[in-house]
């Protein structure tokens, strides 16, 4: 089923050119993670999607209908903003009601109605009892999940979140990371989300864009653009921690793993492991020992400088020569 | 002695100076006022001030002053409203100049802006078809003229502050432009509307010059009523009993609005980037237009009567302004009253600002808590006690020992600071407060003793707060009339009192006079204005 169709948009704000030429589909009941750096123009791709900002060409259409010349509250979408935005001189009850409650909109409904959703949507982002609490009384987490509440009110034909996480600290953004994930679908929700944090994308959307200077670099599933970046600097965005390119990149495929075939390669820090049977042999240059592991910078004898750990208690003191495995599902070449 | 005993004795020390000033030459000459009403023999009889409040003509007077009071601000707020919303929420060519000519009737002396619409719908006048002189519809929209620039920059701050993507969030959920108005916007700006409204309401309950200029023997308020039974009548517990009616009707007001006030969320003033207007916004637009040229029609049609005298046209009526006036209206030149009053606004702005930065200082302090809310309502008091009732204090308590400033030239400039201490406030005390303390106190950590932090984190924030609210201190002062028309000698008037005179005498001459006398006012008050909102204060004019 088609949902939201995005074509050849561009944006411009006077000579800058914040959208270019983009494409981009979320299908119906599916989320699309649009992940980007501050500043590539997806929160304006976001807008531009709602109505909020006039393309300067291009299309947008959900399920085959274009949008060009449908305002914003015409739409059927609605917008969760990276601070919630809830209404402070209403209550949390309010708040998810308001569309509810707003005459000739599709989403209004009778007032025992209204209590009833509400009820239901307080349940769904896990407040039960905050119907009468006042917005500022609230934590961040708590906000967003009003906010969650509200946009998914009236059950939106695309539910666009603009960095729904970001202004929380991180145990919380990960737990509500999951959260958003099993509301969404427990919603049957289309989403779109755009974000600069690629762990929130991973935990909430199916498919991601990665977005950059206006354009769209790489789309896919997740698992798609995880296994293939489609260049050293979208790896690097995505979190790997290297990028190795020709005569480096070829002597660790050599040493490593003879069958694979790369030009240039994106490593995780996890790729390379201290490892008394592995097949290279390196230096220690710096070692930090972390909860979980420990941490190190060798010098790889033909590769050069690289990040790698080792298992607590290993002996890795700076200067030490040590052996050292790679795992190949912990690189993708580029 | 500890230092947290020792903070709390400095800030009462500091306090100190602005109270003294404020016990001395506000509430000793309105707190004597009224003891002459209250004790008119020596011995106290609160029934005779009873009796006043039933007189048929006081109920007249306070009728006029509530209904021409109540409408003019429904008036104002509705004119008001949308320019705020055109001139702080959109970015258009001449937005700057719109927002600085906004402001300038505020400052216009009063008696100006009554000698003006007196001009404009004058039978003989541009507007003269109406048949509007001597109504209670042109005090009314003088009023309203008066007061368009406190509810445009009051509410216009209020819309600043809206995130607009609260309002974004709301139209995507469906609701239309109309609803997203009614449903987030006007419940954001309600608090700014109300404070507005309350100021304005005060002010046009409180105004006296207008009346006084327009209203004849048909039309008096309160204000108007103080200064007839005193001066005219003698009827000095007349005058007290409507005195302190004022004084505490105005008092509820203040309260109210500052409550209306600390309940909305604190003004932050993060620049967003304002749109360019689109075809919605036109009528917005349009509406500006409308109220600009109704605010600009008064100076226009001053203008051209200054420039005319009978048939005759040319710069004679200025050039009169050396003279004294026909059959000598007046006893000293008109030029002498332009100086004296430069003077006196000069002496009074320095008063003003030393004494109401040292109150912003004060109310400011995050950690006032009590102390500074009292502080904050009492500074704010000049602003509604009738300025009438001010003068007459003067006259009558600063006469004789402990405090005879009957021949001093300070008189007339500590009046007139009374009166704009409270613009100063609240120019002033927003910008301190928006400094975050937290930077006082990383200052302080990294070794600024108190008058070093003073120095180096909050003047260079407020130096631009300071400047303009001497600047607005200054255009006020330069147009009071209410206090000076008790305190000014005939041989040492302001420009206002000559303005006065001159139009209560008859003859073409003088009339001319008192047009370019107006003129040159305005344009001295509109030019201290337009410098200083060079300057860009936020804060400055709003309530």
């Amino acid at each position: 089923m088609t949902g939201l169709e995005v074509e050849d948009l561009t944006v411009r704000f006077g000579a800058t050119v914040a959208v270019d030429q983009v494409g981009l589909e979320v299908p119906a009941g599916s989320v699309v993670a649009v992940l980007g750096p501050s500043g590539c123009g997806k929160s304006t791709l976001l807008r531009a999607v709602a109505g909020l900002e006039v393309p300067a060409s291009g299309s947008v259409s959900y399920a085959g209908g274009d949008l060009a010349g449908v305002p914003t509250h015409k739409r059927g979408f609605a917008l969760m903003f990276q601070d919630g935005q809830l209404f402070s001189h209403l209550d949390v009850a309010g708040n998810i009601a308001y569309p509810m409650r707003l005459r000739h909109s599709p989403g209004h409904l009778s007032r025992p109605a209204q209590r009833q959703r509400v009820a239901e949507l307080l349940s769904l982002v896990g407040l039960e009892g905050y119907a009468d609490r006042s917005p500022i009384t609230l934590s961040g987490g708590e906000r967003q999940r009003v906010a969650l509440a509200r946009a998914l009110a009236v059950s939106p034909r695309l539910l666009l979140l603009d960095e729904p996480l970001s202004s929380l600290d991180r145990g919380l953004r990960e737990r509500l990371a999951s959260d958003l994930h099993d509301i969404l679908r427990n919603a049957g929700a289309t989403a779109m989300l755009v974000t600069h944090d690629q762990e929130e994308a991973f935990a909430v959307a199916d498919r991601m864009a990665v977005m950059r200077d206006g354009r769209i670099v790489q789309s896919g599933t997740l698992d798609e653009v995880w296994r293939g970046p489609a260049d050293g600097w979208t790896a690097q965005f995505l979190g790997y921690a290297t990028v190795l390119r020709g005569e480096a990149a070829q002597r660790l495929r050599l040493l490593a793993a003879p069958d694979q075939s790369w030009h240039a390669v994106a490593l995780r820090r996890s790729a390379l492991r201290v490892d008394p049977t592995g097949p290279m042999t390196a230096t220690v240059e710096e070692a930090r020992v972390t909860p979980d592991q420990i941490r190190v910078q060798l010098h790889v004898e033909g590769a050069g400088s690289l990040p790698a750990v080792a298992d607590p208690g290993t002996d890795v003191r700076v200067g030490a020569r040590v052996r050292v495995s790679i795992d190949v599902t912990r690189v993708a070449p580029v | 002695m500890n230092l947290a005993s020792r903070n709390r004795l400095g800030t009462v020390a500091l306090a100190a100076v602005p109270l003294v000033g404020l016990v001395a030459f506000f509430l000793y000459p309105v707190g004597g006022m009224l003891a002459r009403g209250f004790w008119p023999e020596g011995s106290f009889e609160p029934g005779a001030v009873l009796e006043v409040l039933g007189r048929p003509r006081v109920h007249r007077v306070l009728w006029f002053t509530l209904w021409s009071a109540a409408s003019a601000t429904a008036v104002t707020v509705l004119l008001g409203v949308p320019v705020a919303f055109a001139v702080h929420r959109l970015r258009f060519p001449g937005r700057d100049l719109v927002r600085a000519l906004v402001v300038v009737p505020f400052v216009l002396p009063t008696v100006v802006v009554g000698v003006a619409f007196r001009q404009l719908i004058a039978p003989s006048g541009p507007l003269g078809a109406l048949g509007l002189d001597g109504t209670a519809t042109a005090i009314v929209a003088a009023l309203v003229f008066f007061n368009v620039s406190v509810v445009v920059r009051t509410v216009g701050a209020f819309w600043e502050a809206i995130d607009p993507r609260r309002e974004e969030a709301a139209a995507a959920l469906g609701a239309s432009p109309w609803q997203v108005l009614r449903t987030v916007t006007l419940p954001a700006l309600l608090p700014g509307i109300v404070s507005a409204a309350s100021v304005v309401f005060l002010f046009c309950a409180t105004s006296f010059g207008v009346v006084l200029t327009m209203g004849g023997l048909r039309y008096a308020n309160v204000e108007t009523e103080i200064y007839l039974l005193t001066t005219q009548e003698l009827d000095l517990t007349g005058a007290a009993a409507l005195s302190v009616l004022q004084v505490l009707v105005i008092t509820g007001l203040l309260a109210l609005a500052a409550r209306v006030r600390r309940s909305a969320l604190p003004v932050d003033r993060t620049a967003r980037p304002v749109p360019r207007p689109r075809r919605a916004h036109v009528p917005v637009l349009v509406w500006t237009f409308v109220v600009v040229v109704f605010l600009m029609a008064p100076l226009g049609s001053l203008a051209t009567a200054s420039l005319r005298r009978g048939e005759t046209w040319g710069l004679q009526n200025y050039r009169a302004l050396g003279t004294t006036g026909e059959r000598s209206a007046l006893l000293v030149p008109a030029t002498e009253g332009l100086y004296n009053s430069l003077t006196i606004a000069l002496t009074a702005s320095v008063f003003a600002l030393a004494l109401g930065s040292v109150v912003a200082f004060l109310v400011s302090r995050p950690a006032g808590g009590r102390l500074t809310g009292v502080l904050d309502g009492l500074f704010m008091l000049p602003l509604g006690v009738s300025a009438v009732t001010v003068g007459f204090g003067f006259l009558i308590t600063l006469d004789r020992p402990p405090l005879d400033l009957r021949s001093s030239a300070m008189l007339i400039p500590i009046a007139q600071a009374m009166v704009a201490l409270p613009l100063v406030v609240r120019t002033v005390g927003p910008v301190l407060r928006s400094i975050d303390d937290r930077q006082r106190q990383a200052a302080a950590s990294l070794g600024a003793g108190p008058l070093r932090v003073l120095l180096t984190v909050d003047l260079p924030v407020a130096w631009r707060a300071l400047i303009a609210a001497a600047g607005f201190a200054f255009a006020v002062s330069l147009g009071e009339f209410g206090a000076t028309s008790f305190l000014a000698r005939d041989d040492r008037p302001t420009l206002p009192v000559v303005i006065y005179r001159l139009i209560a005498h008859p003859g073409a001459e003088n009339f001319g006079m008192a047009m370019a006398a107006s003129v040159v006012l305005a344009a001295t008050a509109a030019a201290v204005m337009f410098a200083v909102q060079r300057l860009r204060v936020g804060s400055m004019g709003t309530f």
